[in-house]
């Protein structure tokens, strides 16, 4: 690894850009928090639990979770045409993928969760910072969960690896260019979610998931100090 | 132990001296919360109180609630809870023609219930018990549920307080609707402020007490 890589917004290569969490930020639904990656800024809203519609997709031996993930119009410089696309409805599985080995909704027959998560400002790891939020809007709406998850995009530009890409980063061109992997993880290490874009050798993912372990440490204490202060107890 | 807001995954207290309660589990040798919530001990059982999310109805629960069908031996009543609930006509404390279900309750109408068993199917109710039947007049007032406990307050003394100061009649359904019933009006809006003052504060501890002063702000102000 080169030691004097410069990023292009002077980050060292294991910071995180700063993060802010808020909940209960959607009045009108069960659960709901923010979670921002600087510029990057996701809103989720869970509904439920709640009687699945349509019928014939109830499972009545375990509730199910399903979620949305979307990305508004203006959340990019170029208007994007609204409404679900390829690309949203993929995130969106896999936002479900990454959250359900948390939840525990065995007792929620015929039951449904939903996970509304909009992306307000979008510069880079949307999916991780949706994914955060969904994990904390889930909390706050008392859904029984063994552990929050935390969700970081680990970059491989040319032959560094930096923690929490932007969208310079993301459209690295130069050497071997850019490789992009979300991982998302519990706090106690567990993986519940890692994608991959690119081309990468075993060595340096083992590296990039130690570098997820304390970038997801970090994003935790955030998530977790937002839980802790959004109720105020005065003795 | 001291009470303390825990997250999901959080450990509460280790050791074999506990027991796991509500919202808790036993994973090795701590108890660790799976809700967020208010961690609490009493006599050595932990537990988690919720603090946000929907209702979760229970067995003896008075709820209030909205008939939103009728059956041809029922009513299907909303009451804000993830199944929906039904009442039978034979839960009803008199005799009822099978062509004259409208005629005690229809479509629209409020009514005040309890929960006699909950099934994997869904909410059984019944309306034979004192206090429970038909909302003929008054008002309703729908908050949090999970705030529902700190409007009766300790043994009830939040609500008797309410009903000593206003001269109302206040029924409380375990899933956050009011009813409220007084004989002048300004006094069922004198209770809707008191029990939103209650559930913005509701984290004060002695707010009962807070509670009485503000009755004495409130009508000291009006006396003048």
């Amino acid at each position: 690894m080169t030691k004097e890589f410069k990023r292009p917004d002077g980050r060292k290569i294991d910071q995180v850009r700063p993060m802010k969490a808020k909940i209960g930020v959607v009045p009108n639904a069960d659960g709901s928090a923010m979670f921002s990656f600087g510029d990057t800024i996701a809103i989720a809203a869970v509904y439920g639990p709640r009687k699945m519609h349509p019928q014939h997709q109830q499972d009545p031996e375990k509730g199910t979770l399903r979620c949305n993930y979307n990305m508004l119009s203006f959340s990019v410089s170029e208007r994007i045409r609204p409404g679900p696309n390829r690309r949203s409805t993929e995130i969106s599985k896999i936002t479900e993928w990454a959250l359900e080995p948390i939840l525990m909704i065995k007792k929620y027959p015929n039951m449904v969760i939903d996970v509304h998560i909009n992306i307000l400002q979008a510069n880079a790891s949307t999916r991780c910072a949706g994914i955060n939020a969904a994990s904390l809007a889930l909390a706050h709406a008392g859904i029984p969960m063994k552990e929050l998850v935390s969700s970081v995009s680990i970059g491989k530009l040319d032959k560094t690896l930096v923690v929490d890409v932007n969208k310079d980063e993301e459209d690295w061109e130069e050497g071997e260019g850019a490789t992009d992997i979300p991982i998302t993880m519990t706090n106690s290490g567990k993986i519940t979610h890692i994608q991959l874009d690119g081309k990468i050798n075993s060595k340096e993912l083992k590296e990039a998931i130690k570098l997820a372990k304390k970038a997801t440490e970090e994003i935790y204490e955030v998530q977790k100090k937002a839980l802790k202060e959004s109720i105020k107890l005065e003795k | 132990m001291e009470r303390k807001i825990v997250i999901p995954g959080e450990v509460i207290v280790s050791g074999d001296d506990y027991l796991p309660g509500e919202g808790t589990e036993k994973m090795g040798k701590d108890i660790v919360a799976i809700r967020y919530g208010l961690a609490e001990e009493s006599s050595r059982l932990v537990k988690v109180i919720a603090l946000t999310g929907v209702y979760q109805p229970r067995k003896g629960n008075v709820v209030i609630g909205k008939v939103e069908n009728m059956t041809f031996n029922g009513w299907l009543i909303d009451i804000d809870s993830p199944l929906t609930a039904f009442l039978s006509v034979a839960e009803v404390p008199r005799y009822v023609n099978k062509d004259g279900l409208n005629e005690v309750l229809d479509i629209g109408d409020m009514v005040v219930a309890k929960i006699y068993s909950i099934s994997g199917r869904g909410i059984d109710l019944t309306i034979k018990s004192r206090g429970l039947g038909k909302i003929e007049d008054g008002m309703i007032v729908k908050i949090n549920s999970n705030k529902v406990p700190r409007v009766i307050g300790k043994e009830g003394s939040m609500i008797n307080l309410i009903k000593n100061e206003t001269g109302c009649n206040i029924t409380v359904g375990q899933n956050g609707l009011i009813w409220i019933k007084g004989t002048k009006i300004e006094d069922e809006l004198l209770v809707k402020k008191a029990i939103n003052y209650i559930t913005e504060k509701s984290f004060v501890s002695g707010l009962t007490e807070e509670l009485k002063k503000w009755f004495d702000n409130e009508k000291g102000g009006k006396a003048k």
